[in-house]
């Protein structure tokens, strides 16, 4: 688990901040509502979650609450066997 | 809570009486006289009594708040002014504002006003590029950012000879800053009570807000403070903004609808109004409704539907009564949307239309008015509007015949040129008409329907978005040879992009690939202009000179009619 969270987190931080961009990124930081991941941005962290973990995310559960944190996304992927 | 009352008389009694006159009587203003955007909306409503009124309510995203009155208002935006001036920027220079929707950017727009430069709002999700291409366009000499968004800025530097001041808003001391760099502390900073305002006039360049279109950058539509006699009534009109409204424009100013409403419409108004610095939840959306009292919400399509997303049981969890009147912007309004908003709220979604260059609401549904759902409502009093045929240039009198929205020119907020490019803003005009770009009818009662954009621009969420711009940023990737790019519907953003894409001799077409492309294409320009979808194709149409046919693409994603291809010269 703590494996799937730390990529996550990774990606979050190398693709969605700035370099020089120094704001802390844990598992619980709201990353749309915190606008760290715009909602047009959503789209490619939904591509790369699908495309790491070879599965289709419908775009019903592909909600900003669901994409909100690190913490939030991990649970849904529990829903499609990924933990 | 504010009167139902609305401030404008019953819309045909209205439209028959109506002048600019009104405005520029309510505002104080005559011909020749001194007219100021950042004193009209601080010290002028200071005079009139309102100085300990709060103006502005502030939220982050983790819930700090911060108030100011229209007093403080009145003092820190004398106070950016006075620090512009020390730096030395003079008046008619560019200053932009590339930060996210912090208190420094709206008092910054008005503190550059105040000093005479012209304010250079620009998107804080833009990529370097973007930035890049405008702050190069506009020969900006200074921007005020933020530390989170200073490595775009810091990547650019070096191309940019005359960007002279690079003003950090929030540095904390704890990186040295560079070069060219200076940390300004609005909150901090000693208040400047008195301040002599830039004596501007009528025609006095103000704001510089870039669009895109079809072909080439984008480009800067420059509007001068007598906008304001537009802003003004059109926000007290359509708005309805009342005395003790708490009002919620959700725009960001780095678009023309977080100025012209955000900022200018409301407190030339004398109006309160809040701010949510975060991004898109419905239950923090709802919450702040519910925490502010919130009685005049001002939003986008798009915010709506995703709001209807995330269905009705939500809605119920807030106290949403203090609402009174709400209003949409950016892309048409669906009846769906207008319906639910009804059954939800209890009040209509009223939709509104216009654009950058027209700086001002000039076709709208009225408070008051007969709502017909998914319509664009009528002509603003002392707006001329019509349909004219997409050849002939003529205004259509037959109704229900779809034809290029146009208006007469004239009124006060329409655009003065683009920044150094007369020739495309004089193509907007023909045969006394300006021409919006975008295609609807007229019914009987005369009511306008939109139908669609006239050219190949992409309204995503309300954002207009050039295929060039993103074309010519997918042809810097290693692998893409040639790249088309058009919009595709879009159940909550109308439309998003979807590039179509050829590849060089050695990359293969996989998921992997996909997604480095859309980040490179995000990072590079923004999220608005990355693809959401990217289809790797063999060939693109073409015609016979080889120019690339967006409309042959876009008529397929939409399932309508691929129109005349005579001139195609493969098959796909």
């Amino acid at each position: 688990m703590s494996a799937l969270k730390d990529v996550i987190l990774e990606y979050v931080k190398n693709e969605y901040l700035e370099e020089g961009d120094d704001r802390e990124v844990n598992f619980d930081t709201p990353l749309i509502s915190g606008g760290i991941v715009d909602s047009f941005s959503m789209v490619s962290l939904k591509v790369f979650l699908e495309t790491k973990y070879n599965i289709s995310i419908p775009d019903a559960k592909a909600s900003p609450e669901a994409f909100d944190s690190v913490n939030n996304i991990i649970v849904l992927l529990k829903e499609f066997g990924i933990e | 809570m504010p009167t139902n009352q609305p401030h404008m008389r019953p819309y045909e009694e209205e439209y028959a009486n109506f002048t600019w006159e009104t405005s520029r009587k309510e505002l104080g203003y005559k011909d020749g006289d001194v007219i100021n955007i950042g004193e009209y909306c601080t010290d002028r409503i200071c005079r009139q009594g309102k100085g300990d009124k709060l103006a502005l309510i502030w939220e982050g995203h983790s819930g700090e708040e911060k108030r100011y009155t229209f007093n403080d208002m009145r003092q820190l935006t004398n106070t950016i002014a006075d620090f512009l001036q020390k730096l030395g920027i003079q008046p008619g220079e560019r200053v932009c504002l590339f930060m996210d929707k912090v208190p420094e950017l709206y008092f910054g727009f008005l503190g550059v006003l105040k000093m005479g430069a012209i304010v250079q709002p620009l998107f804080s999700a833009f990529g370097s590029e973007s930035l890049l291409t405008r702050l190069d366009n506009a020969k900006t000499r200074a921007i005020f950012t933020q530390k989170k968004h200073l490595p775009k800025v810091r990547n650019i530097t070096k191309d940019l000879p005359e960007l002279k001041h690079i003003i950090v808003v929030d540095d904390d001391g704890l990186k040295p800053l560079r070069e060219l760099e200076v940390a300004f502390h609005m909150d901090k900073a000693e208040r400047i009570d008195k301040f002599d305002i830039y004596p501007s006039l009528a025609e006095t360049p103000s704001v510089l807000h870039y669009t895109s279109g079809t072909t080439g950058q984008p480009k800067g539509a420059q509007h001068v403070h007598y906008s304001i006699i537009s802003q003004y009534i059109t926000a007290k009109y359509v708005l309805d903004l009342k005395d003790d409204d708490i009002y919620w424009c959700t725009a960001d100013p780095g678009w023309v609808t977080g100025t012209s409403y955000g900022i200018i419409g409301a407190w030339s108004n004398g109006v309160t109004q809040c701010v949510l610095d975060a991004g898109f939840k419905a239950e923090t959306w709802y919450k702040f409704i519910e925490k502010h009292k919130i009685s005049m919400w001002y939003s986008a399509p798009t915010a709506i539907r995703a709001l209807m997303k995330e269905g009705n049981e939500v809605v119920k969890k807030f106290d949403l009564s203090s609402l009174r009147h709400l209003a949409s912007v950016g892309e048409p309004l669906n009846a769906e949307a207008v319906i639910w908003s009804k059954e939800v709220f209890g009040l209509y979604f009223h939709d509104t239309f216009w654009q950058t260059e027209t700086g001002c609401i000039v076709i709208s549904n009225y408070p008051g008015m007969k709502i017909k759902p998914g319509s664009m409502g009528k002509p603003f009093p002392g707006i001329e509007a019509t349909v004219v045929d997409l050849k002939t240039h003529e205004p259509i009198e037959k109704k229900g015949i779809v034809g290029m929205i146009a208006l007469k020119p004239g009124w006060p907020s329409m655009v003065r040129t683009y920044w150094n490019n007369e020739s495309t803003y004089k193509s907007k005009f023909s045969k006394g008409w300006y021409h919006c770009g975008d295609r609807a009818s007229i019914d009987e009662d005369g009511y306008y329907w939109f139908v669609g954009r006239d050219d190949d621009v992409i309204n995503t969420g309300g954002h207009l978005v050039g295929p060039f711009e993103i074309e010519s940023a997918l042809l810097e990737h290693p692998a893409v040879a040639e790249s088309a790019v058009v919009g595709k519907p879009d159940p909550v953003n109308m439309e998003v992009v979807k590039a179509f894409i050829t590849l060089k001799p050695g990359f293969n077409s996989d998921k992997m690939l996909e997604l480095e492309i859309m980040n490179f294409v995000r990072k590079k320009l923004s999220a608005l202009a990355m693809p959401q979808e990217i289809e790797f194709v063999d060939s693109l149409p073409k015609t016979r000179s080889g120019k690339i046919m967006r409309r042959v693409l876009r008529a397929k994603e939409w399932g309508e009619e691929i129109g005349d291809i005579s001139t195609l010269e493969n098959d796909m």
